[in-house]
């Protein structure tokens, strides 16, 4: 192990993922990646299965467990944590809504009037009213909807209705993918292109790259509205203005990345391409943008997940156009939590695949590239 | 030290677009020759490899871009509707400085900041207890990646609903879009003391709150930091997003999403002013601290 540092990268880089952590998780990447390039493969199993956390501790006990334990066991456990707390929650947010609702339809309810119970704290009104519990899971317009009331509402609006109907959610899932899609499309290509003239020229580099840099500490998600209403005053509405909103939001995460990305290569790799006399066009395709791959996958998640928020935020101040922006707003205006909740899930249900794919991708190509095994 | 000009065929290249450029408009050669003028000034710095270029030549580069959008609007005559020039922007700021400070104080310390400071704490708080099952932290770490990708900032409807126009909404709000990446963060980070340092702390006979705090937590730091990073720009933008959905009649995302309807294009963009200033000093100040707290980490090190 002739890198220092090596042992960290690998155990890392191998062990754990932190989709959320540009900065930290572009470093190990380029760590490991760096080390594969480096070292012989036999050094870095070794490192991994020496380095690895815990790896000196006894635990023979857990051992067994190893299998399923490790992958999918414990994340169910989780989900169903949150799916118990989210049900236990529904109840002291759903109770007075309850109880008016069955005061209102002539059911026994206690307190008699509408002030005491309003005055009532949620728990209080449970315990006055415990047969209520059950229908704070079934209510039109709860304040928290059950799981499987957003559930359903998503089954009814996605599969039953047809995907050109208003109301179907597909629909608008389609309205904002489509646009985050084309400006993730713009904004990475732009993205890359920039980056590549900051890594063959100084000039750019130091003028455009401290920009760059300091875009990612500003919220540029705040112009979108108005990106939207002056493109609509010169007349383009529809599907543009979301995109150049997806592209710009996407662009800066990527140039950043593929900077570093570009960049990776360390001076002895450079020399030995210098020694084969290789020109800056063979250095680029043969070197630098091989090396650049996991910095650009890394990037192109975090500009997918910000294209879809640029794209959602370029939604409201449309009203009530197409989109999972204008179908979160219209259902804050008309007081429709279940629209509110499927249209979350939708966004929810939308990013998860986009990253989802990207990360497939990343993959397949990382391994043809025999960078992971 | 010396300035080199550009070499002839760039030089020439450029004097033709610039020809070119006057020959169709006249405005738009003016333009063009302001900016590859600058831009060679620029390039002539940055080769010249003076040890202040690195300051100079950012800074220079934003001035350029200011100049250029003024003359750009002047010259062409750009509505204030589709594009305020930086002297009306600067003529707002300077004229609204006390408006500019309520939404401010409103959309920052009071949303941003305090649900921030709230979320983050809650993170590590829980972070720290999850730790103490390798099983959790199993199922912790994946659910956590998988919420912090997902577009969180839709929740802003449902606490406005639920908290009202004021600012906790907006904290609440906040609080939930820089959980799960400050989770993620100090999940990985208590991870990240060695099998070997951990065992030093046993052979001291340290009980687990000793090696926690002693240990675990520093060593956690870095990985801490660059949750707090991450989530000083999320925690702003869900603050300024959550006002469009309902909020007082103050507030830099209410400011924003009116004067978009009044299409007071000079006072949007002098609240986007103060938002870029607030974020960057914010998260410069985090990066500060960090710098304060993991001196020994290798990054830091000069």
């Amino acid at each position: 192990m002739w890198r220092t540092g090596c042992a960290r990268g690998c155990a890392r880089g191998m062990g754990t993922t932190c989709e959320g952590t540009s900065a930290k998780r572009m470093a190990r990447v380029g760590k490991t990646y760096g080390t594969l390039y480096g070292t012989r493969r036999g050094d870095r199993v070794s490192d991994t299965s020496i380095s690895a956390p815990g790896a000196a501790v006894g635990r023979s006990a857990r051992v067994a467990l190893a299998g399923f334990a490790s992958g999918v066991l414990p994340v169910l456990t989780v989900v169903a944590a949150i799916l118990a707390l989210w049900y236990a929650a529904c109840v002291p947010m759903n109770i007075h809504g309850t109880v008016n609702l069955a005061r209102q339809h002539g059911f026994e309810a206690m307190p008699t009037t509408r002030g005491e119970r309003r005055d009532m704290g949620a728990f209080a009104l449970i315990a006055a009213n415990p047969v209520a519990i059950a229908f704070t899971w079934s209510e039109d317009k709860p304040r928290l909807p059950a799981p499987h009331q957003v559930v359903s509402e998503l089954w009814v609006s996605t599969v039953s209705v047809a995907p050109t109907d208003k109301r179907s959610l597909v629909f608008h899932a389609w309205a904002t993918l489509s646009a985050t899609l084309v400006g993730f499309v713009i904004g990475t290509g732009l993205g890359i292109l920039l980056a590549v003239g900051i890594v063959h020229n100084r000039a750019m580099d130091m003028s455009v790259m401290p920009w760059a840099i300091a875009s990612q500490t500003i919220p540029i998600l705040a112009i979108a509205p108005m990106v939207v209403v002056v493109l609509a005053s010169v007349g383009l509405t529809g599907l543009l203005p979301k995109a150049l909103i997806s592209a710009y939001l996407s662009f800066f995460p990527v140039v950043v990345g593929m900077v570093k990305g570009l960049r990776s290569p360390d001076a002895m790799q450079l020399d030995l391409l210098k020694t084969y006399y290789a020109s800056k066009t063979q250095t680029f395709w043969k070197l630098r943008l091989p090396a650049s791959m996991p910095y650009l996958f890394a990037s192109l998640k975090i500009g997918a997940a910000a294209s879809l928020v640029g794209a959602i935020v370029g939604e409201l101040p449309s009203g009530g156009g197409q989109g999972l922006g204008a179908r979160l707003l219209a259902g804050s205006y008309y007081g429709q939590t279940i629209q509110i909740w499927s249209a979350l899930f939708m966004a929810a249900i939308v990013a998860a695949s986009v990253v989802g794919i990207i990360g497939a991708v990343e993959r397949v190509t990382l391994r043809r590239m025999g960078m992971r095994t | 030290m010396s300035l080199t000009l550009p070499n002839r065929t760039v030089l020439l290249a450029g004097m033709a677009l610039i020809v070119l450029g006057g020959v169709l408009d006249w405005r738009l050669g003016l333009v063009l020759a302001v900016w590859l003028g600058l831009w060679a000034l620029n390039a002539a710095i940055s080769e010249s490899g003076a040890a202040w270029a690195r300051y100079v030549v950012p800074v220079l580069f934003g001035l350029a871009l200011i100049l250029l959008w003024e003359l750009a609007v002047t010259l062409f005559n750009v509505p204030l509707v589709i594009l305020p020039a930086p002297s009306a922007i600067a003529a707002k700021i300077a004229g609204t400085t006390d408006l500019l400070w309520q939404d401010f104080v409103q959309t920052f310390v009071m949303g941003a900041l305090s649900g921030y400071a709230l979320g983050c704490a809650a993170a590590v708080l829980v972070a720290v207890l999850v730790d103490r099952s390798t099983f959790l932290q199993r199922g912790v770490l994946p659910v956590g990646n998988f919420m912090a990708a997902l577009p969180i900032v839709g929740t802003a409807p449902i606490f406005v609903m639920w908290y009202g126009f004021g600012w906790q909404s907006k904290a609440a709000v906040v609080f939930t879009m820089v959980f799960f990446p400050m989770l993620v963060n100090t999940v990985a980070g208590l991870k990240e003391a060695s099998a070997m340092q951990k065992d030093l702390m046993r052979t001291y006979a340290a009980g687990y709150w000793q090696t926690l705090i002693r240990l675990r937590l520093p060593a956690a730091m870095p990985f801490i930091f660059n949750g707090l990073k991450i989530s000083s720009t999320l925690a702003l933008i869900g603050a300024i997003v959550a006002e469009f959905f309902g909020s007082p009649i103050v507030g830099m995302g209410f400011r924003i999403s009116t004067s978009v309807g009044q299409l007071a294009l000079d006072m949007v963009w002098a609240e986007i002013a103060v938002a870029a200033l607030a974020g960057s000093l914010f998260y410069g100040a985090v990066a500060l601290v960090e710098r304060w707290v993991t001196f020994w980490h290798p990054s830091q090190r000069r």
